[in-house]
């Protein structure tokens, strides 16, 4: 019995409280993605800057607060800083809209040329970031580090294995849920929620029935970079904050818009829960978790891992290619691409 | 046509020792890349033993000495040998002090320095494959190759009663020697390695690696890493989810700054730096002091690099890299009498004379095999938050 408890722990250690840390933040990412994706009908290859920017925001708000001398005990400062962060972004993603994108979008351009100025726009923004903020790798995480720790769960219950839950992964949980629920309140109830989706479903139908499209596009901006600040923030305060990280993180938060359909923001959850725990469970070596559950004569000998972690983001990129071989749609009924 | 070539090469060689000239000096390190933060220091230990030289008036019958500053970077190959063409060619540097990391001194060794003719001293790079690179006897290092660190890894892992341990290593030519010579020694004493596996340097997140590390256990965990990049990050993550408590720390994981973003947990951990023990080290510390710089990492062994061309330069009377490349051994190594930091003077003064020296210098110099360092290191432990130095091996 204690070694089924032991074996409960640590998956739960070392798969399940990381994977849905890391699935919240795919999420949120993924539903900026999805969003942009729906409105102005292009895959916005700059969200994972904007997230870098946001977060950068945050950390300078943060030093600002830091400055003044204020801390909110256990609360990370970065979190307070976050509507700071949250309206820097917007200036930010509405200043680019109205100097780059405004131009293709009022020349009807095909999706493919606005696909490729967000290259542009990402390109620009990492360096501009990069320029503000620098290349270095930022702790700003200032709260309580956990609210578990794997030693004192160990001694408590007297098992070999413990848990450890860091602060910043409930924090993650818990504002992740927040973001998710009402935008999805916004999306169903309010009435301009309803004009964000009549016009995502049809353009030319929604500005016959008078919807003003500009309102609409800068909308999905707003809410975009409220999501990515979120995302970048609460990824750097779990992890820490490096500028060279964000164009990484685009290819598992593709990975899971377009798994869970892209243009459908309950897809872009399941999508982000579906790709992170993929990588976690698949980079897994199940070894010590064997050793627990089977008699010690059928442990066997290996580190029984599907894959070395160094494929990590591999699996985004299989998940992604069956996907679209077998359910271009995504999981959830989305658009093709 | 032909004779006045031979008559022009006939005088250059004669007026090499009598007529006093201006020779220069490259230092190629990574001034950029990283290991930017310990390159400054580390030309400023050349150029201090340069300055000595200088002072001395006795180097080559009053001639004088010329630090010519060079990028190596530390990954770009193509950027360190560029670097070193430009030294060589338009500066017409006599030697060079340099480069830093393994991958680039590898690649100015082969492009340029061999095709050239051209001495080189690396500091800082230590991979076991440079013992036994292809050098035409043009390239030395005073710093220790990582098959003597894995050594004295594995020998300090044993003495601690540590039967096994798992290990990873940053993804590039340095982890990957370093994680192989200590693998080897360790098993060779009879320990065994769990699980030996690279990690990459500049990612968000290592709780993945440090789970596959967990899961094959072991009683230390091994970081062969940089204390700036994966190897903090690996350690981070380890002690967050209680995956080890005592981490083995090589030289490129000790430093104050892992000390300052890990703090506690790394009470118990203990690591090696190249470093030599008694005076001459405190006595370097002055001499740097008193130049105002840090003795950084492989600040002495820079200076001593720059040492020991200018007196192999002296006791061959010549600053032609064909003709002193063979004298270097010679001055590092006994018989003779012993040179110590600051004594440069007095070395230079027994070579004019035609006597013989035992260059011991900043790091306790003494070359072995194809021209390495043997190797002195310093043992720490972590204790409280601080470092201390428990002995030296």
């Amino acid at each position: 019995m204690q070694d089924y408890a032991n074996a409960a722990l640590l998956l739960t250690n070392y798969l399940v409280v990381p994977g849905i840390a890391y699935g919240c933040q795919l999420a949120l990412g993924a539903l900026g993605v999805t969003l942009i994706f729906s409105v102005l009908r292009f895959s916005n290859f700059a969200h994972g800057e904007l997230m870098s920017a946001g977060t950068m925001f945050a950390i300078f708000a943060t030093w600002g607060f830091q400055a003044m001398g204020l801390s909110f005990g256990p609360v990370p400062t970065a979190l307070v800083a976050l509507p700071f962060a949250i309206l820097a972004s917007i200036a930010v993603v509405l200043l680019t809209d109205k100097a780059i994108y405004r131009f293709y979008r009022i020349k009807r351009s095909d999706p493919v040329i606005l696909l490729i100025v967000s290259i542009g726009v990402m390109f620009v923004m990492a360096g501009l970031i990069r320029f503000l903020i620098g290349p270095d790798d930022r702790t700003f995480n200032d709260g309580a580090r956990f609210i578990l720790k794997a030693r004192e769960v160990k001694d408590y219950l007297g098992l070999s294995e413990g848990v450890t839950i860091k602060t910043s992964q409930a924090i993650t949980v818990l504002v992740a849920s927040i973001a998710a629920g009402l935008l999805f309140w916004f999306l169903e109830k309010t009435k301009t929620g309803k004009m964000m989706r009549a016009f995502s479903d049809n353009e030319d139908l929604a500005l016959l029935s008078g919807i003003n499209p500009e309102r609409i596009v800068k909308l999905a901006w707003v809410l975009a970079a409220v999501l990515a600040t979120i995302a970048g923030t609460l990824y750097g305060l779990d992890k820490s904050y490096k500028p060279f990280v964000f164009q990484q993180l685009l290819l598992p938060i593709f990975a899971a818009a377009i798994v869970g359909g892209l243009g459908n923001p309950l897809g872009a959850v399941i999508g982000g829960f579906v790709i992170a725990f993929s990588e976690v469970a698949l980079t897994y070596a199940y070894t010590k978790f064997l050793a627990y559950t089977l008699p010690p004569a059928w442990v066997p000998d290996g580190l029984v891992q599907f894959l070395p972690t160094d494929y990590k983001f591999a699996i985004s990129f299989v998940i992604l290619v069956l996907i679209l071989l077998y359910r271009p749609t995504g999981i959830l009924r989305g658009k093709t691409l | 046509m032909k004779k006045l070539l031979t008559y022009l090469a006939a005088t250059t060689i004669l007026s090499g020792p009598a007529m006093a000239e201006e020779v220069k000096l490259g230092v190629l390190l990574g001034f950029t890349g990283p290991l930017e933060s310990v390159a400054g220091d580390m030309a400023s230990g050349a150029e201090l033993a340069m300055a000595e030289v200088n002072e001395s008036g006795a180097f080559l019958g009053g001639s004088t000495v010329v630090s010519v500053r060079g990028d190596s970077t530390c990954i770009d190959a193509g950027a360190a040998t560029a670097a070193a063409e430009r030294l060589i060619s338009s500066e017409r540097v006599s030697a060079i002090v340099g480069a830093t990391c393994s991958g680039a001194s590898t690649a100015v060794l082969q492009n340029v320095a061999m095709p050239k003719g051209v001495v080189m001293i690396s500091p800082s790079a230590t991979s076991p494959a440079l013992s036994s690179v292809e050098d035409n006897g043009l390239f030395f290092r005073t710093a220790p190759s990582d098959a003597r660190q894995g050594q004295v890894i594995a020998e300090m892992m044993v003495e601690r009663g540590v039967k096994s341990a798992a290990l990873t290593y940053t993804n590039n030519d340095y982890g990957k020697g370093l994680s192989e010579s200590i693998a080897s020694n360790f098993e060779a004493l009879g320990g065994e390695i769990t699980i030996n596996s690279a990690h990459e340097d500049g990612k968000g997140d290592y709780s993945a690696e440090v789970a596959s590390l967990s899961a094959a256990g072991g009683d230390v965990l091994i970081v062969a890493g940089y204390l700036d990049q994966g190897g903090k990050g690996i350690i981070q993550s380890a002690l967050d989810l209680d995956a080890f408590e005592t981490f083995v720390l090589p030289d490129g994981m000790v430093g104050d700054s892992l000390l300052a973003a890990i703090g506690e947990g790394l009470n118990g951990s203990y690591g090696v730096l190249p470093g030599s023990e008694g005076d001459v080290a405190a006595t370097f510390a002055a001499m740097v002091d008193k130049a105002g710089f840090k003795v950084g990492p492989y600040a002495g062994e820079s200076y001593d690099a720059a040492a020991l061309i200018l007196l192999a330069m002296q006791a061959a009377g010549s600053s032609d890299g064909a003709t002193f490349k063979d004298r270097i051994m010679d001055v590092a190594n006994a018989p003779g009498e012993q040179i110590m930091p600051g004594d440069l003077a007095r070395g230079l003064q027994i070579l004019a004379e035609g006597g013989e020296i035992d260059y011991v210098g900043a790091s306790g110099v003494e070359l072995i095999g194809a021209g390495e360092s043997a190797g002195n290191f310093r043992e720490i432990l972590v204790e409280d938050g601080a470092q201390t130095t428990v002995r030296f091996r």
